[in-house]
């Protein structure tokens, strides 16, 4: 490594980039400084174990990176929308579409999603926290190292540059001799560790916290996507740990796994990549369609239709997951055979799927259903998805799919299930959610507004595509000459996408003026809903239940407003919390300085770093720390402060 | 705190007992990211390029040493569970202790044994077998490693405090932990080796 390639020049956007960051940081800095808040920042939020805290930062940290993440879109959108444009060159365009992937994927999608986990369901089994608290607190600052060390790469030692899928032999040390693709290998580990963390610590919070008389079959079905999600989490994620160590020991110490010579094999990165890969698609997808259940059935004031066909669909979809990876690379050599099996199991996937559709359509039908902005998402999203899911059927047959492999086609084709499902699930559930959190509801027409605009903006950006890949434009290339005939389609597709932009710019700005605006709920139960979390008071206090609560059937809190059951028996007694730590976010900045000094090689202070986080783990395995207890007092006080007809 | 008395005492009350459970979920990790260590292993065991391959660099007698003391490291922490259960401090740190230097005796052989490997040329440079091979030994000894660091920080803890809540319910993870390690010894012992020097 050279001092003089160590940060990234002669780019003028990448100037500008480093000047906004300093200037963010100084901006941060000084005014935490001058508003006092240093303390509260610490106090409040950076050693907090409190899910509902870890998880509106887990949502900040996603919104920040959906905003990067846009930008990258954005610049590539211009990039495209002409023949022959020089906005971008080969290598830049390579990077931005390679972080473009990983950032949306890794790192706003999952965190969004997790985030949504994070602050609903521990409400909606009426637990008063996750079964680990801590250890949430420590997924949650590595995947924040992870995501800000991938971050940095763009400015200090050059961006990966191989796309999100890293395939070897290209993201090797002979052809990617940068160490962009170290810092793929190590920040997304990073990451990943916490990840897998959250999927062992929401299985056992699941299955060993849920309120009393709550059955497996009684849970909540945003609850039962979110174990499921998890298992699938904690069976995919290590092999991830396992390619990327790999792909790490090739490219810092000379290993042969994947390179050209003595023995190694490429396609095997390629394997255990969609091995991880596949599964992964269906943990950002299923909790989405846990959040559109809740929604459509809380909006059509109608229990959700099928409830048993949806919870076996899902775990249907969570075994085929595991059995489809091939898919990814029909077109890389395997044999005919292979290519048969892993089509009928990948178009076996649109059953459940299907099965999914029909049970949000029948839980609508003959609804009372009331157009929110919540609504709204989800019944976009039904169409939408089915486009995306009918072209994955396309994709699916092996044969057809060598004519549209690797096109924009295949573009199209993944926006319009992740965009519908995950993202604008994302959107429906902090529209659903945000009033538990903070005690008001966002602006519903400035709300509906910002809808219309992502809707329509992202068919004008993705739709074209379609025929864009029919028409032959491979994916991932950054330029084409007029000749082609693709201009006036990418030219369409790159106004979309300003219109997308200005879609989230309405979203954000409605979140803002709404936070000064908008009245107050002091219900606790805004939409009229059906489950547990939204039977306490909103802003939710830090042991989310006075009382804990007793649960006789489905949609607990809907019967018990209608007359039936009391949710609430028994008196108030003292409630035992866990405590606040530094150890989690110390243990973050650790994992932070060990990845960069490994993505450099600089050993010396990478062992350094590494042996502090064996002390960090020794200093925890020393602590007693048995938390602490509220006292009745102080519950009865609190109740009383938030309206409590429950105390 | 509520304790039922009916358990033992590690798994007395709730949060010992979800700790026990979330480590087994954690196991479950962990064997997916052995199986796949192993999945890559059996892809690239014949694939030696200029390197030796696993029949001309195997030897039968460090192995038996390494499968011998670390078979009998898992049985002594049984005896140290046993001892616990029983409430016999003494004991368990004897029986602990034993497994801990059993587990130093097999992390020992098997550092030599790569030093053997290094010196004859079967470097993890060499081909995608040494690489796959050394990798996942490497994980398996580094596991073993950290097991070391953690039972020592667990010896001292429990002859502080005894067997309390907190350690009795530390010391029987450690125990499952141990015993994970073990079974993926075997099949270390069965497919690299075994199928190596066949």
């Amino acid at each position: 490594m050279k001092w003089d390639e160590f940060f990234v020049t002669g780019e003028p956007m990448i100037y500008g980039a480093m000047v906004s960051i300093v200037v963010a940081s100084l901006a941060i800095l000084i005014g935490l400084t001058y508003f006092k808040k240093w303390g509260y920042l610490w106090r409040e939020w950076l050693t907090t174990v409190d899910h509902k805290r870890i998880g509106i930062m887990y949502i900040i940290s996603a919104l920040l990176m959906l905003f990067r993440g846009g930008v990258d879109a954005l610049l590539m959108r211009a990039q495209l929308a002409m023949p022959e444009n020089g906005l971008l060159d080969g290598q830049h365009y390579n990077e931005i579409f390679t972080t473009h992937g990983v950032i949306m994927i890794l790192f706003m999608a999952m965190p969004f999603i997790i985030g949504l986990m994070n602050v609903v369901v521990p409400l909606q089994i009426g637990a008063r926290d996750v079964a680990f608290p801590r250890l949430n607190a420590v997924s949650f600052w590595l995947f924040f190292a992870g995501a800000m060390l991938f971050n940095i790469s763009f400015v200090i030692g050059g961006s990966p540059d191989a796309g999100w899928t890293a395939y070897f032999p290209l993201a090797s040390l002979e052809f990617s001799p940068t160490v962009g693709n170290n810092y793929y290998s190590i920040a997304i580990q990073i990451a990943g560790i916490g990840t897998l963390m959250t999927g062992v610590n929401f299985i056992a919070t699941i299955l060993k916290m849920r309120a009393k008389g709550m059955t497996l079959m009684k849970m909540p079905m945003f609850t039962w996507s979110v174990l499921i999600t998890c298992v699938i989490i904690l069976f995919a994620f290590p092999v991830l740990t396992v390619a990327l160590a790999l792909m790490m020991f090739d490219r810092l110490f000379g290993s042969q796994f994947f390179t050209m010579a003595n023995g190694g094999m490429d396609m095997l990165w390629a394997n255990l990549f969609w091995v991880w890969g596949h599964p992964e698609v269906y943990i950002v997808i299923l909790p989405a369609f846990g959040i559109y259940s809740e929604i459509i059935s809380t909006f059509s004031r109608k229990n959700l239709y099928g409830y048993k066909s949806m919870v076996w669909s899902m775990v249907v979809i969570s075994l085929l997951s595991f059995l489809v990876w091939a898919h990814h690379f029909y077109t890389m050599g395997h044999g005919v055979m292979v290519n048969g099996v892993f089509s009928v199991t990948t178009m076996a996937i649109a059953i459940p799927t299907g099965v999914k559709i029909f049970n949000w359509l029948f839980t609508m039908q003959k609804g009372r259903i009331e157009f929110t902005t919540p609504m709204l998402y989800s019944l976009a999203f039904i169409p939408i998805f089915t486009i995306g899911g009918v072209t994955g059927v396309m994709l699916a047959m092996a044969s057809a799919d060598y004519q549209y492999h690797n096109t924009m086609f295949l573009v199209a084709h993944f926006h319009y299930v992740l965009i519908p499902g995950t993202v604008f699930a994302v959107i429906a559930g902090f529209y659903y959610w945000f009033p538990k959190l903070f005690g008001f509801r966002l602006d519903e027409r400035q709300g509906k507004r910002a809808f219309w605009w992502i809707i329509i903006s992202f068919n004008v950006t993705f739709f074209p595509l379609f025929f864009l890949g029919l028409k032959g434009m491979t994916r991932r290339m950054y330029t084409y000459s007029e000749s082609t005939g693709f201009g006036p389609l990418n030219l369409l597709a790159s106004i979309g996408s300003v219109g997308l932009a200005i879609g989230f710019i309405l979203l954000v700005y409605n979140i803002y003026w709404s936070f000064r605006y908008a009245p107050r709920d002091t219900t606790g139960d805004p939409w009229n809903a059906r489950t547990l979390e939204w039977s306490t008071h909103s802003p939710v206090p830090e042991y989310n239940f006075a009382i804990e609560p007793t649960v006789k059937g489905l949609d607990p809190f809907w019967e018990s407003k209608k007359g039936g059951h009391q949710l609430y028996e028994g008196k108030i007694e003292e409630i035992h919390m866990p405590n606040n730590s530094g150890q989690p976010f110390i243990l973050g900045i650790i994992f932070f300085f060990f990845g960069f000094f490994m993505v450099f090689s600089w050993w010396v202070p990478a062992i350094i770093a590494g042996i502090g986080v064996v002390v960090m783990l020794a200093v925890r395995s020393f602590e007693r720390d048995h938390g602490r207890h509220i006292p009745v007092k102080e519950i009865l006080e609190t109740e009383a402060r938030l309206g409590g007809e429950q105390a | 705190m509520k304790l039922d008395h009916t358990l033992p005492l590690e798994y007395r009350s709730e949060e010992n007992s979800n700790r026990i459970f979330g480590f087994w979920l954690f196991l479950g990790a962990e064997i997916v990211l052995f199986s796949t260590l192993f999945a890559v292993y059996l892809t690239l065991w014949n694939r030696t390029g200029s390197g030796p391959s696993g029949h001309e660099i195997f030897e039968i007698g460090p192995v038996m040493i390494e499968t011998f003391v670390l078979l009998t490291s898992s049985f002594t922490i049984g005896l140290f569970i046993n001892s616990m259960r029983q409430g016999l401090k003494k004991p368990a740190m004897v029986f602990f202790f034993i497994t801990l230097l059993l587990g130093a005796v097999f992390l020992g052989v098997e550092i030599m044994e790569f030093v053997t490997y290094v010196n004859e040329g079967a470097t993890l440079q060499r081909s995608a077998f040494l690489s796959s091979l050394f990798v996942l030994l490497g994980t398996h000894g580094a596991h073993v490693t950290l097991g070391l660091l953690w039972g020592i920080g667990l010896m001292i803890q429990i002859g502080r405090e005894g067997f309390t809540l907190d350690t009795a319910n530390k010391s029987f993870i450690f125990s499952l932990y141990w015993h994970f390690l073990d079974v993926v010894w075997i099949f270390i012992f069965s497919f690299v080796y075994l199928k190596g020097l066949m």
